[in-house]
C-alpha cells in the first residue's frame, strides 16, 4: 500500500495542470475582441482599397489607429492561445514542440510588426 | 484508496462513430475559422507594414490584398471572423453555465449561422 493521497496522485497529470490560466486568458481576450473586431471590420473595411495618401491620413486619426493597434495585438495573443490548443490536440513529440514554438514566435512577431506599423502611421 | 483502478476504464467512442450533429460541426468550424484567420491577419499586417514603409511598398501589398485572390481571402475571412465571433460568444455563454442543453444549443447554432451570413452580406455592402 502506498501512502499517496488522491490529490497527490492527480496533481500535475491530466487536466490538473495549467489549463485554467490558459482558458482564462482565452476568455479575457475573447471578450475584448468582440467590440474590437466589430470596430476593426468597419474601420479597416472603410479604408481598404483607398489610395496611399488617404490610408496614411486615415490612420493618423486616433480612433482608427487605436482600434487597429489593439485588434492586432489582442487578436494575435488570442490566436497564440487558440493555435496552441490546435497543435496540442493533433501533433505529438518533436513536431508538436517545433510547431508550437514556430507559431508562438509568428504570433508575437506579427503582433509587434502590426503595432509598430500602426504607431508609425499614426505618429 | 489511492491505488485503485488506474487503467481499464471505459473509453468514450470517438468522432468517427457518430452521425455529425449541428453542435459538434459548429464547434469544429469555430476552431477551423479561428485558425484559418491567420491568413487574412498576416495579409493585414503586411498591408499595415507596407503602408508605414512608404508608397512603393504600399502599392505592392495593396495590389495583392485587393487582387481577386486577396478579395477572395478577405471575403471568406469576413464570414470566418463573424462566424468565429458568433460561436465564440456561445462558448462564453456556455462557460457561464447557461444554455448547456442540446435543444437551445442547436437553436443558437442555427441562429448564429444565419446571423454570420447576414453580417457578412452587410459587411460586403457597407465596406
Amino acid at each position: 500500500m502506498a501512502f499517496l493521497t488522491d490529490r497527490k496522485r492527480a496533481s500535475g497529470l491530466g487536466s490538473a495542470k495549467s489549463g485554467t490560466e490558459h482558458h482564462w486568458k482565452m476568455m479575457v481576450t475573447a471578450v475584448a475582441l468582440v467590440p474590437l473586431v466589430i470596430a476593426f471590420i468597419f474601420t479597416f473595411g472603410a479604408i481598404l482599397g483607398s489610395p496611399y495618401e488617404e490610408v496614411v491620413a486615415y490612420y493618423q486619426r486616433p480612433v482608427p489607429a487605436i482600434i487597429a493597434g489593439l485588434t492586432l495585438l489582442v487578436g494575435f495573443v488570442h490566436f497564440r492561445g487558440g493555435v496552441q490548443t490546435l497543435i496540442e490536440d493533433y501533433l505529438h513529440g518533436f513536431a508538436r514542440k517545433a510547431t508550437l514554438i514556430g507559431m508562438i514566435c509568428l504570433s508575437y512577431a506579427a503582433a509587434a510588426a502590426g503595432v509598430f506599423a500602426v504607431l508609425r502611421l499614426a505618429l | 484508496m489511492a491505488d485503485v483502478n488506474r487503467g481499464n476504464r471505459p473509453l468514450s467512442p470517438h468522432l468517427t462513430i457518430y452521425r455529425p450533429q449541428l453542435t459538434s460541426m459548429t464547434s469544429i468550424f469555430t476552431r477551423l475559422t479561428g485558425n484559418a484567420l491567420i491568413v487574412a491577419a498576416l495579409m493585414i499586417v503586411w498591408w499595415f507594414v507596407a503602408a508605414a514603409a512608404g508608397p512603393a511598398a504600399f502599392a505592392t501589398a495593396n495590389g495583392f490584398v485587393t487582387s481577386w485572390f486577396g478579395d477572395l481571402v478577405m471575403f471568406l475571412s469576413v464570414w470566418a471572423v463573424w462566424y468565429h465571433l458568433c460561436f465564440g460568444v456561445r462558448h462564453l455563454i456556455w462557460d457561464s453555465g447557461h444554455m448547456l442543453d442540446v435543444k437551445r444549443s442547436e437553436t443558437y447554432a442555427q441562429a448564429a449561422i444565419l446571423v454570420s451570413v447576414l453580417l457578412t452580406i452587410f459587411t460586403v455592402i457597407v465596406a
